[in-house]
């Protein structure tokens, strides 16, 4: 059927690619350590669905991610992990699964597998989320107080203007010594923060966001690179 | 107090098969294998201090959680958007003259981001867990989480580091760089779980009656869903049908509990989501949680134990309230927050209210706290900073002669 307006898919959003690419990223999502732990088979009774809070505001169904996993559907495994993974609340309400799969956790590591080939999916779901894994891999805290701006959250109501308006002084009336900070969510020490680098380093976090985004990468290698320096690390 | 199974009144409650607790089909217990580690020298386990006290969870078991020494692994979104959560939390342990450490030696669990961006892989996220671990067990005090998500990832990196060899090997390497070991404590431990264990203690120092104050419980998705068997599960709430913790802890304050259909339900956070798609986190929250908690239990106050999901149900309402003027709100708490309430905690310098958005005045006028008073000493106390007295608040300041006049 031709036409405008009839329910058919429409084109996807993404690059095709050779089978062969898709195979070798299926591959890689099945080599992680926990795929086994994660899948079962499926008995389609539907109840990962019904308890899925994505399911209901989007085309998503942890159901299929499980079943295309298990029947090592190539081609549907590639264009979900273009498609459906970022719809993903990461709730793990389908661990309901009476089979004992998560289909959450398999969208964890196609997430992963996603990030680190640089998939297209991957930089349009992260766009203007980069800040935030600026601020916690360079800062060791997610989000920060001074995240809290009004023009950033206009849908939270007039209690975040004046939060911003007095934050410093806010912070400052907190009882807890580690809570006046508005740059991190708490006070976190030089080694400690030393000490999160080396992790990031050691374990090839920091190289894994090289293909997502060249800039945030170089940035990041620049701030721990500083500091360890300072410190008397050398990588 | 029991809260009798009963009362779980969702639709088709007559149908619903039960859960019982059986050792067919309970999962193997952790703890074997922790002390076969252990005792081949793979790791050390961090034994929960004494005193401490004994909790039900699933499958019949038992936890350890420690009354004190504790260490506080503190919350991203508590510390940085919510801070009276985590003040709350300090407030009480203090109130009840138990020793705890709020340690700088300590980085976010980073699992919102993996759970968001997956810009992270398995053996960073263990090395990170493991990192603060071992910061725990170098201070001499026991680590108590206060992030759901925390600690269910925690619990999952456990498993992880249990159950896989190479993995274990490689954060072993990361860790003796810096100079850690491997450790692994005993239980891992959510801060709803403390509050839970002490509820009693907490009820015996309550000053404000809440025998008028109905509650719904939000339980929250990261503490119970994943690795079920370490969530706590109480035959005297809800016949142990759902986990206990802060519906245990409103019940012993004297609320009333009230059930409503979608408490299974996630609240809408997302990880992603709230922070870039909020389109998605607000009609979830309002639509599938708040909406159907006003229609069906109409509370005071609902109560939840974790960051993202007070937060999520919290800050959504603004808009759906902007949309539709009908749109009935419900102030959003954690437990900590409203048992500090209970034990006569200042709304503003201890529960800080003011960084909450939904209106949470109408249900401190029926807990008999007179908000405008308490509003004007908070102004006074920052004044105080203003004027340059003094740098900081602390916590003599925010029990200071004229707060306490206030109840």
């Amino acid at each position: 059927m031709t036409g405008t307006g009839a329910a058919f898919k429409l084109e996807p959003s993404y690059p095709e690619v050779p089978y062969e690419e898709k195979a070798r990223l299926f591959a890689e999502i099945k080599a992680d350590a926990r795929f086994e732990d994660y899948l079962y088979g499926c008995y389609e009774c539907g109840i990962c669905v019904a308890a899925c809070p994505s399911a209901r505001y989007y085309d998503f169904s942890p159901r299929r991610i499980a079943q295309a996993a298990g029947r090592e559907d190539v081609e549907l495994v590639f264009e979900q992990i273009q498609e459906d993974i970022w719809d993903c609340s990461q709730c793990f309400s389908c661990l309901r699964c009476p089979r004992g799969n998560n289909p959450g956790g398999i969208i964890t590591i196609m997430r992963e597998v996603a990030v680190n080939n640089g998939l297209a999916s991957a930089r349009e779901a992260l766009k203007g989320y980069t800040r935030i894994i600026y601020k916690i891999m360079s800062t060791g805290t997610q989000v920060s107080p001074d995240m809290l701006q009004a023009d950033a959250f206009p849908d939270w109501g007039p209690s975040v203007a004046a939060t911003s308006d007095n934050l410093e002084l806010w912070r400052r009336a907190l009882p807890p010594d580690t809570h006046h900070t508005t740059k991190t969510g708490w006070e976190i020490s030089t080694k400690t923060l030393v000490e999160l680098y080396l992790i990031w380093h050691k374990t090839g976090a920091l190289d894994l966001i090289s293909d997502l985004d060249e800039g945030l990468h170089a940035l990041l290698e620049e701030v721990m690179e500083d500091l360890l320096e300072e410190e008397g690390y050398e990588l | 107090m029991t809260i009798p199974v009963e009362l779980v009144n969702g639709p088709g409650r007559k149908n619903k098969k039960e859960f019982s607790f059986s050792a067919d089909h309970a999962p193997e217990d952790f703890h074997d294998h922790l002390f076969e580690l252990e005792e081949a020298g793979e790791l050390v386990v961090q034994r929960v201090p004494e005193p401490y006290l004994e909790v039900p969870v699933k499958y019949g078991r038992s936890k350890k959680v420690p009354i004190g020494q504790t260490w506080h692994h503190k919350s991203c979104g508590q510390c940085g958007h919510i801070p009276g959560y985590s003040t709350s939390i300090f407030w009480v342990n203090r109130k009840l003259g138990i020793e705890y450490h709020d340690p700088t030696d300590q980085t976010s669990c980073t699992a919102w981001n993996y759970y968001a961006s997956a810009t992270s892989n398995q053996a960073a996220q263990a090395c990170v867990a493991m990192r603060n671990f071992a910061a725990a067990h170098e201070s001499g005090h026991f680590p108590i989480i206060h992030c759901g998500t925390s600690f269910g990832h925690y619990k999952e990196v456990r498993h992880e580091i249990l159950a896989d060899a190479k993995l274990r090997a490689d954060v072993r390497k990361v860790l003796a760089s810096m100079g850690k070991a491997l450790v692994m404590p005993e239980e891992m431990v959510h801060y709803s779980e403390w509050f839970y264990a002490m509820r009693h203690e907490i009820a015996a120092r309550q000053v404000v009656d809440f025998s008028n104050i109905s509650v719904t419980v939000h339980p929250a998705c990261h503490y119970y869903k994943l690795v079920e068997g370490d969530a706590i599960y109480d035959p005297e709430v809800y016949g142990g049908q759902r986990t206990a913790v802060v519906s245990g802890v409103a019940t012993a304050l004297g609320a009333e509990v009230r059930d409503y259909s979608t408490w299974f339900d996630c609240c809408g956070f997302g990880f992603r989501h709230i922070l870039v798609q909020r389109d998605f986190s607000r009609s979830f929250a309002t639509q599938r949680k708040i909406k159907r908690m006003k229609e069906e239990a109409d509370p005071d106050v609902t109560l939840t134990h974790d960051t993202g999901c007070v937060t999520t149900l919290d800050k959504s309402q603004f808009a759906a309230k902007a949309q539709d003027p009908e749109f009935a709100t419900i102030p959003v708490l954690s437990e900590a927050q409203f048992a500090a309430l209970a034990m006569g905690a200042h709304p503003y310098l201890v529960c800080q209210l003011h960084w909450h958005a939904a209106d949470y005045k109408p249900l401190l006028e029926k807990m008999g706290i007179d908000h405008e008073k308490a509003w004007a000493e908070f102004e006074e106390q920052c004044g105080r900073l203003e004027r340059g007295e003094q740098q900081y608040l602390t916590w003599d300041d925010v029990d200071s002669e004229p707060v306490e006049a206030l109840r």
